[in-house]
């Protein structure tokens, strides 16, 4: 059977609707590196050279905190196995202003990340990113560049 | 023009080994589980050269080289320090072009840079270094008549250091030069995209230090990164990166609690006032220039001017002149001196750039320039191209908010002073910033008040020896550049000497 995509639980407090999810190929990805190291997370990285890319770390490796948000929790488990439960951190200042977008984590071939523990294996993981229907960007921006477009207003989320 | 032959083609400037092995307590090492990984030029995307990958046990034999070296090193005088720094510096020089070309077909960028920016400053930040350390004097201060306070800088030891990929060689160096004039030992791991051009400089100046002061481990992250900076072996660990891994090496640094410098990238805005318009002269023309900065190193600077900020009533004029000047940047082959922008540095680099450019249309930024894949045909079909971008926006669009680490650039118009500093500050990020005003009060105050380490003002991406590099915020903790740069390297000594004959009289 091939692999399908893999969507993280709601973790936020009040919010209803999947923030993030695995494209088929990390799910695989994941699987592979898990068996490898064993339970696993992810922490999105903000900029320089081989950030803005999720970063992925033996669970509890990287200490999160109050400054971090739990997007979401995936369970990489095949349906009946016990759960593999893996979860998507970002520090609550970058959340600030990626909070309307739904992410989608992709697999590309390439080298380095820090320390995430897939380089090894000659690819990265990769952010690929959807405006989401139910957040409102830019809330609070009262100046929009009049030569900007305005937002797509019914970008939707894919399945 | 000249075009630089392809490395291990007959005429060019350097020939690289078929392996490279990493360089521990003065010899070539070989790993010590024997894996080798290959080293690809983004120039091409083809792989030349197999580098050592280094694990946790490379890691201790080059902890053991530095500590066996590190005492004796730190004993030497100031001057003869200084003496290898210069040395080393001169031995640069006298090698510009090789290590150009190593470091443009590493790196992938283009060798009009390499040669005139990231080489010469190399050697500099050697001088400049070997000058700060024989300047430096320790202090004293006369408690009252009979107690001195006298205060040593002493090395701190065996030091960690962990390289970045955008600036190779020149990264390196800003990390090696005060380590080394302040008498520490170092065990030292370039990025696994660009191993091989600093273990060419190693090559050139390897026998003038005593074996084991500088030691170089390749190898990924996971495997090699994280034994160093987590070890109880280093005294200090330095890392230029990003964001998350910062906070991790913080982390394990103070578990062993030692000091850690961590410059972690930024979103730098650069601010046009109206009146550099005011006349179509040289000023004007520079701040143009000042504009198309983005574009330098292909982006790929953590201080990359990413986000301009036009006052509205210069935006339209202002901006379609810049447009104009980015549409005839050359991109080209990186060892063509006339190339202006040469490859991104890696593939994933190259598809993560593109997946910005992805969300910032989503977003609903307008597209000004490029926004796509370059393929310039050819041997360089492969590598790794992306055309100059310049999308218009708002500052809440994650283009504006996330390093990039590309040619792409986010536009913005802002209304009067206030509103160009808070939309400069509306960023976690602090590390970078320009302004450009004929005005020198605007300039100067709008360079106090923007929250970053470095502000330009009526000048851009300039990285002279002596002028303080450091993030404000998330950018980052300590200063490199500067002979500030040397406490991060050096412990203090206190000696309390009292010169009275007479008890305390409290027992």
């Amino acid at each position: 059977m091939s692999t399908t995509t893999i969507t993280a639980s709601v973790t936020i407090a009040g919010e209803t609707v999947p923030r993030v999810e695995l494209t088929p190929v990390a799910v695989d990805l994941l699987r592979s590196l898990w068996e490898e190291h064993g339970p696993l997370m992810f922490h999105q990285s903000g900029g320089c050279c081989d950030g803005s890319s999720p970063m992925l770390f033996m669970a509890d490796e990287f200490i999160t905190s109050d400054q971090d948000v739990r997007l979401g929790q995936f369970d990489l488990a095949p349906a009946g196995d016990p759960a593999q439960p893996l979860d998507f951190w970002m520090s609550a200042e970058q959340f600030n202003y990626w909070s309307h977008t739904f992410l989608t984590v992709d697999v590309v071939p390439g080298r380095g990340s820090g320390f995430s523990a897939e380089a090894p294996r000659g690819v990265r993981f990769l952010i690929r990113s959807e405006l989401m229907t139910t957040m409102t960007p830019f809330a609070g921006t009262d100046q929009i560049e009049a030569d900007a477009e305005a937002p797509p207003a019914q970008a939707t989320i894919p399945a | 023009m000249t075009v630089y032959a392809v490395p291990g083609t007959p005429g060019s400037k350097v020939t690289f080994k078929s392996r490279y092995e990493n360089w521990i307590g003065g010899e070539w090492v070989a790993p010590v589980k024997g894996q080798y990984f290959e080293d690809i030029t983004p120039v091409t995307g083809k792989p030349f050269a197999e580098v050592a990958r280094g694990t946790a046990e490379d890691i201790e034999l080059a902890l053991d080289a530095a500590h066996k070296a590190a005492p004796a090193w730190g004993k030497t005088s100031p001057a003869e320090r200084a003496a290898v720094l210069n040395k080393i510096a001169d031995i640069i020089d006298a090698n510009t072009e090789m290590l150009a070309v190593a470091e443009t077909w590493d790196n992938g960028k283009a060798v009009r840079e390499t040669i005139n920016a990231d080489i010469p400053l190399a050697a500099d930040h050697f001088r400049y270094f070997a000058s700060a350390i024989r300047a430096q004097d320790g202090d004293h201060a006369q408690l009252d008549g009979d107690t001195v306070s006298y205060q040593f800088h002493e090395p701190l030891g065996v030091v960690g250091q962990i390289i970045p990929w955008n600036f190779p060689i020149l990264m390196a160096v800003w990390k090696l030069a005060p380590a080394l004039a302040a008498g520490n030992a170092v065990v030292l791991k370039p990025a696994e995209q660009t191993p091989v051009s600093i273990l060419v400089l190693l090559e050139l100046i390897g026998d003038i230090l005593p074996p084991g002061v500088v030691n170089v481990v390749n190898g990924f992250g996971l495997e090699a990164g994280k034994p160093l900076a987590s070890s109880n072996r280093i005294r200090k660990i330095a890392f230029t990166g990003e964001t998350t891994t910062g906070r991790l090496i913080l982390q394990y640094a103070s578990a062993n609690i030692i000091p850690s410098t961590v410059e972690l990238g930024g979103k730098s805005p650069n601010i046009f006032f109206s009146d550099v318009a005011q006349e179509k002269d040289a000023f004007y023309d520079k701040a143009q220039e000042g504009f198309v900065l983005f574009a330098f190193n292909q982006g790929e600077v953590c201080t990359a001017p990413s986000r301009a900020l036009l006052q509205k009533p210069i935006y339209d004029s202002f901006l379609g002149d810049a447009v104009t000047r980015a549409k005839k940047i050359i991109q080209g082959n990186p060892l063509d001196t006339d190339t202006q922008m040469g490859a991104q540095a890696s593939n994933d680099q190259l598809e993560k750039i593109l997946s910005y450019i992805d969300i910032g249309t989503k977003e609903g930024a307008k597209l000004a320039l490029g926004g796509e894949r370059a393929d310039l045909g050819g041997d360089l079909t492969d590598g790794y191209y992306v055309q100059p971008t310049i999308f218009e926006g708002h500052n809440k669009m994650r283009l504006f908010q996330e390093e990039i680490f590309g040619p792409v650039l986010a536009v913005t118009s802002f209304t009067d002073y206030e509103d160009a500093i808070s939309i400069a500050n509306d960023t976690i990020y602090g590390l970078g910033a320009g302004v450009w005003s004929r005005n020198g009060n605007v300039a100067y105050r709008a360079g106090r008040d923007i929250q970053a380490g470095r502000v330009w003002v009526n000048n851009y991406h300039a990285y002279p020896a002596g002028a303080a590099f450091g993030g404000y915020k998330s950018s980052g903790i300590g200063r490199e550049n500067n002979k500030l740069a040397l406490g991060h390297y050096q412990q203090t000594k206190n000696l309390l000497v009292s010169y009275s004959e007479n008890k305390l009289g409290f027992f």
